[in-house]
């Protein structure tokens, strides 16, 4: 949650927009159908290499699933009974056809990749029910969560950056202080302090939050407050290089007050790096919603992970993992995508 | 043009001056701190005054008071006393996490920067499939496979973070690789592993000091996490995470027992990101 830390989104390099392309207005005329050829490509790639982190993340998570100690079926047998004991061969040979297990595992592998192409998690350890049917009931819970956060850190990001960036060394001192601080606030403990004041003390919101639309914003804001602090850490960077450029000189010159130039001229540049950050937010506040749903008692898929953990149920585990490390992977394709087709010049990098 | 260069240099001028005046006093509340933690680590015995196993439970759930500045738990154990003690605990998870996730990340950056094509293609790609899931769910995914214990939450840590700290390392090792002094020393013709071992290496992992720095407050915090949602160490440690988990239950009565071990382990992260990041702007301003 530091600057430098593994939860650091991916580094951004501003100067590449910078580059020029040095061709002329004719030139790029006639290079048009060269260029969207090219641009075709350049996306074809990406999305390549997208489906190959994908494959790598559903291999780890089949191997993961090989991993557990001890003989598989004896394993889920316990695990649904909740207790170790000797099996009788008949038990066994029931489980090991339900799951396959008796195949050889290059045949499990194949067929665990053919059933996530469809949609197909596998199957439940403890609850014996497809993981899809079991994570697709919690999901929406989860979703509404993160999305709420992500909105939240953005408003919250906007205003404090606009606020205090480039102000006089105070006020800018006093704002980036407030960034890092609030990026390395742990969630549970933020959580359980928004509890205690708007919830036990000032009664503004539910302590258990449930499901309904109040209950959200505690939980959300516990979410929203760290990521806003991150993500105004590389806007105030750009903000306050983008009050340096010769538009902001110009737009002064032509009378433009201070917020007409914060607001439409330095806003839109410095939000860049915050936009790249999308896929990267969204799978933090996935993976948030973990602790949050676990202090404010609300359902989704971060409070049936930890039970599944705790029950070393694998294939709700590694359900939930790949789901999230697939919304990761496909919200950084879609931001890539737009950047190529909106700003032909990244296609150089 | 001359009053654009003029507020340039002014504003220069004011930017050192609020570095030299931002550095000290956060800094050296940051070392007292780290210096206070170290001692709580090596000698309790010196900080506190009270056993952290002294049951008294006339004195349960008592608020801070001058005999208990941090109050008392459910069998009216000082929480204080517990804290302290609970520093080493903490600690020895936080330094084995970081030095693990560290060791690991340097392996793997430094395969995918400077291995042969085809490993350093392998190494990379996996770096990149590992930074898909998010540190707390690969962390997770560990401890479903091993079972919650004090080993598997370093490890789990350790590799939950590693692929943060690959991806920087091998983007400092990369940045080295197309120096001046690399091109340099390849024109003299020196080999391929003298270049890596006197100039690349040296050079790219100079700011490790910093990052491990850094990594061990993230450590304690991620470590903290998973013993806060009962996934950690077992209650009767006084590891802070597990301080935590214990205090949740008397939330509503004694909302200090999670107040303050959090407020220590945001202090203890703060701390650390001061220190790791004054030795990486000076590792910086001396090159």
């Amino acid at each position: 949650m530091t600057l430098t830390s593994s939860a650091e989104p991916p580094r951004i390099e501003p100067d590449i927009r910078q580059q020029q392309d040095g061709q002329g207005p004719i030139a790029e005329r006639a290079a048009r159908p060269r260029r969207a050829r090219r641009t075709a490509l350049v996306i074809l790639r990406k999305i390549g290499a997208a489906v190959v982190v994908l494959w790598g993340a559903a291999t780890i998570a089949f191997f993961a699933q090989l991993a557990l100690p001890g003989d598989r079926a004896t394993t889920i047998l316990n695990i649904r009974a909740g207790q170790a004991q000797q099996r009788t061969p008949h038990e066994l040979a029931q489980i090991n056809a339900q799951f396959g297990l008796q195949k050889p595992v290059i045949v499990q592998y194949l067929d665990y990749l053919g059933g996530l192409v469809r949609g197909d998690f596998g199957t439940s350890y403890q609850q014996y029910r497809p993981v899809t049917s079991i994570i697709g009931e919690q999901l929406g819970s989860t979703v509404a969560l993160s999305l709420t956060a992500i909105v939240l850190a953005w408003v919250l990001m906007v205003v404090w950056v606009t606020l205090t960036a480039g102000r006089g060394r105070g006020v800018s001192e006093l704002g980036s202080t407030v960034d890092v601080v609030t990026a390395g606030l742990p969630a549970y403990w933020l959580g359980i302090i928004l509890l205690l004041v708007f919830g036990l003390g000032l009664r503004w919101f539910p302590i258990i939050s449930g499901t309904s639309p109040q209950g959200i914003v505690l939980p959300a804001l516990t979410l929203a407050i760290p990521l806003a602090g991150f993500m105004s850490q590389s806007t105030r960077l750009e903000f306050e290089r983008s009050l340096d450029q010769p538009f902001v000189l110009s737009a002064r010159m032509r009378g433009m007050g201070e917020w007409g130039i914060r607001l439409r001229h330095v806003l839109r540049h410095a939000v860049i790096p915050a936009v790249t950050l999308s896929g990267w937010a969204l799978g933090a506040t996935l993976s948030g919603a973990v602790i949050v749903e676990s202090i404010f008692s609300r359902p989704g898929i971060g409070s049936v992970l930890v039970t599944a953990v705790n029950e070393q149920d694998l294939p709700v585990v590694t359900g939930i993992v790949t789901l999230v490390a697939v919304v990761y992977v496909l919200a950084n394709l879609l931001v890539d995508v737009v950047y190529t087709l909106v700003d032909p010049r990244l296609e150089l990098s | 043009m001359t009053a654009i260069d003029a507020r340039a240099s002014g504003s220069d001028l004011r930017q050192a001056l609020a570095r030299l005046s931002r550095l000290p006093w956060g800094l050296y509340l940051a070392i007292a701190f780290a210096v206070l933690l170290l001692v709580a680590v090596v000698a309790p015995e010196l900080l506190t005054v009270h056993s952290p196993t002294a049951v008294d439970y006339s004195a349960a759930l008592k608020p801070p008071s001058f005999a208990h500045p941090f109050g008392t738990d459910e069998s009216g154990r000082g929480l204080y006393t517990r804290v302290v003690w609970g520093a080493r605990d903490s600690l020895t998870i936080g330094v084995g996490a970081a030095l693990l996730g560290v060791a690991a990340a340097l392996l793997l950056g430094s395969v995918a920067a400077l291995a042969v094509k085809p490993a350093a293609l392998v190494a990379d790609r996996f770096i990149e499939i590992l930074f898909t899931f998010p540190s707390l769910l690969l962390a997770l995914l560990l401890i479903a496979i091993m079972g919650p214990s004090a080993g598997t939450e370093v490890l789990a840590v350790g590799i939950g973070t590693a692929p943060g700290y690959a991806r920087m390392i091998r983007g400092q090792i990369l940045g080295a690789k197309n120096a001046g002094y690399v091109e340099a020393a390849t024109a003299l013709g020196h080999s391929r592993w003298r270049i890596v071992r006197a100039h690349i290496l040296p050079n790219a992992l100079r700011p490790l000091v910093a990052v491990f720095a850094l990594s061990i407050g993230q450590s304690i915090v991620w470590a903290s996490s998973l013993s806060f949602l009962g996934l950690g160490v077992a209650p009767p440690a006084s590891e802070w995470g597990a301080l935590l988990d214990a205090g949740r239950e008397y939330l509503v009565q004694a909302p200090w027992l999670v107040v303050i071990p959090g407020l220590v382990i945001v202090a203890v992260a703060l701390s650390a990101t001061t220190i790791g990041r004054h030795i990486q702007s000076r590792l910086e301003k001396g090159e």
